[in-house]
């Protein structure tokens, strides 16, 4: 690696750390700013009054905020996000490290599925604008995007578990226990359902960017020197128009890996989007906390990644920086 | 039906390429596009041809229908024949076609700014046609990709086949256009335009390249431009279009001593001198090439000609006489310049 590529590298990586660093006050006094009393959700209402300030005290509320930042902060850092507090008050880490790998496990998968199916749709859409199928596939993304994901899951569920049978109703297997085919067969549907909105998206932004490309003097140059329309659109036209469906990509992955929660109910799923509701509802604010930096993250982190992948995209962007 | 040997070729006096009545419209809302408009031309194997004419003239259109790049379509209507090397280029299917491209046709587009793909290496651009056409394995296509770089006058060939297109000058990307061009031996090549995006310190660099590429691989040439210097005295014929015909067609120096139709004399005498003393007022042709949705009856310059008459404005001029002859040329007017001191009208 160069000396600037190195110096961009290190530059790229101390901004992330100051984007971390707001998310993680932002995730810290989110949870303090809300209403309600953690004492009071701990012991129930109608204990003297010197109880709760006794568990105040043991849980480092009445330290001042700026402490109780630093103290939180000290504790993520070396990989300690607190306990619940609520029974059985188990480490916030346990936790999420038992949920994300169901949510970007959905994630994932239901972005590759959308991928699959929406790059050659618009692939075929934008080779054959304004044509029959061009106009099928848009009516049919359109129709697609305006389902809710609930909406779709139930369908989803209604035929493919209770009318066909083929898949089994809701229950997790993790992949961990060693039975990938069966995790995969209880994953398809929730990540079908998940692809579904997503694929739309895609197909409808690729088809826009492919169409601007395909009318570019390169593309009839490559036409010109014999290929074929099919590696013209794989080779040519594909990489070129790809960086909003890269950037939306980024975007989703990161959203779907904290707010699938509909579609963690609808197929009972121990994800993160269930994990935070739960933890809200119950003003379990370790867990929030821990739960929602750990999202915030990964977002982060993620689109960071895109950011890099722009270089690699197109190698005009690849810039020295002096 | 496959491909002739290349020896019949060139021992039978058959053309490389026969175009005959050839006509391309594009169907627009606002009505037909006649673009090209019965064009008839033949070239032999190893043959020169300048087509000139003004922006929107057709030639660019004419040049791409003669490689079948523009084919009958539910936009776009092409009729007469095109016969390169013998095969029909309108009638073969789409995979029929492609295998002439590249092999049989290549052209050299416009702009070398906006041709070769960004986000490609400039060796791709080149071994990706000869795996494709010539069916070479990894290493070869990559040797190949540098000889040719090599052969169009690019330094450093080997350092340049990894550089991506953004990296190189415009001549020099016009040169990887070439060799992209030439990559898998074509017997006809088409220059749209060639240098009309490049600095003029360029582009006589450019021509002279295409010119003794062509006389080194004996590979038949169109060049397409809207000037007429840089035809001068490169091509073995002019054609000279206007609004979708061809008005002249003849040996070069014809053309430009002796050019027998009012719009060639017109154009060669707007072609600036060094001779001229400074500040001499160019003579420009008057008027607007016309609309190609609606172009005049009859001769379609009579609008702007200086020799107009009656029967101009009402009967289109036929293209007569044979292209190839010592006795001037074909020429599609009803008045030919010259002709008048030979008969009376």
């Amino acid at each position: 690696m160069s000396a600037a590529a190195l110096r961009r590298l290190t530059l790229r990586v101390l901004e992330l750390a100051g984007v971390l660093f707001i998310v993680s006050v932002g995730v810290f006094s989110l949870v303090v700013l809300l209403p309600g009393d953690p004492a009071v959700d701990i012991l129930g209402a109608g204990r003297p009054p010197s109880e709760y300030a006794e568990l105040r005290h043991d849980m480092g509320l009445d330290q001042p905020l700026h402490t109780r930042y630093f103290d939180w902060l000290g504790g993520v850092l070396t990989g300690d996000l607190g306990r619940s507090v609520v029974p059985p008050q188990s480490e916030v880490s346990d936790r999420v490290v038992s949920a994300l790998p169901v949510s970007a496990e959905i994630a994932v998968l239901g972005l590759l599925i959308a991928l699959l199916i929406a790059v050659p749709l618009a692939m075929w859409s934008a080779y054959r604008e304004g044509g029959i199928a061009d106009r099928i596939i848009g009516a049919g993304t359109f129709a697609v995007l305006s389902v809710p994901s609930f909406l779709a899951g139930l369908l989803l569920v209604m035929v493919m578990v209770n009318s066909l049978g083929w898949f089994p109703r809701s229950e997790w297997v993790r992949i961990g226990d060693g039975d990938l085919l069966g995790n995969l067969h209880h994953a398809f549907l929730p990540a079908l359902t998940v692809a579904l909105v997503e694929l739309a998206m895609f197909a409808r932004v690729l088809r826009g960017d492919l169409i601007v490309t395909l009318r570019e003097d390169f593309i009839l140059a490559a036409r010109a020197k014999g290929m074929s329309p099919l590696r013209i659109l794989f080779s040519d036209a594909l990489r070129p128009s790809s960086f909003s469906l890269v950037t939306l990509l980024g975007l989703s992955l990161g959203r779907l890996i904290g707010s699938t929660v509909i579609v963690e109910y609808l197929f009972s799923l121990p994800g993160m989007g269930s994990l935070v509701v739960n933890a809200a509802n119950q003003g379990d604010y370790p867990m929030v906390q821990g739960a929602v930096l750990t999202i915030a993250v990964i977002y982060v982190v993620i689109n960071a990644g895109i950011d890099f992948s722009y270089g690699y995209l197109d190698p005009r962007t690849r810039r020295v920086h002096v | 039906m496959g491909l002739p040997e290349r020896e019949t070729v060139t021992s039978a006096p058959v053309p490389l390429l026969q175009a005959t009545d050839v006509a391309t419209v594009f169907r627009t809302p606002r009505g037909a596009m006649r673009a090209v408009d019965g064009v008839s031309l033949s070239l032999a194997r190893g043959e020169t041809l300048g087509i000139v004419g003004e922006s929107g003239s057709g030639k660019s259109v004419l040049g791409r229908t003669l490689m079948g790049l523009i084919t009958d379509g539910p936009e776009t209507s092409v009729t007469g024949s095109v016969l390169l090397g013998g095969n029909d280029v309108h009638a073969l299917t789409p995979a029929g076609r492609r295998t002439l491209w590249g092999t049989e046709v290549a052209m050299v587009f416009q702009d070398p700014m906006t041709s070769l793909n960004p986000v490609k290496k400039i060796g791709r651009h080149l071994s990706e046609s000869v795996r494709l056409h010539l069916g070479l394995s990894r290493a070869e296509s990559r040797d190949r990709a540098v000889d040719l770089l090599c052969q169009v006058g690019i330094p450093e060939p080997a350092r340049r086949a990894g550089q991506y297109p953004h990296e190189l000058s415009g001549g020099m990307r016009q040169r990887v256009v070439i060799a992209m061009a030439l990559a898998c031996g074509p017997r006809l090549l088409i220059a749209d335009e060639p240098t009309t995006a490049l600095d003029v310190t360029v582009q006589k660099q450019i021509l002279d390249l295409l010119q003794s590429l062509g006389e080194e691989l004996r590979m038949a040439t169109i060049l397409i431009s809207h000037d007429l210097g840089t035809i001068a005295g490169r091509t073995d014929r002019v054609a000279v279009m206007y609004a979708g015909r061809l008005v002249e067609h003849a040996r070069t120096a014809e053309v430009f001593d002796n050019p027998r139709h009012p719009y060639s004399r017109a154009l060669i005498a707007s072609i600036p001198h060094l001779d001229l003393s400074p500040h001499t007022l160019l003579p420009a042709i008057e008027g607007r090439p016309p609309n190609l949705l609606n172009p005049p009856a009859g001769c379609r310059f009579a609008p702007r000609c200086v020799v107009a008459t009656d029967l101009c404005t009402t009967q289109s001029p036929a293209l007569t006489g044979r292209a190839g002859d010592d006795t001037g040329g074909a020429v599609a007017c009803h008045h030919p310049l010259g002709a008048a001191k030979e008969a009376t009208v």
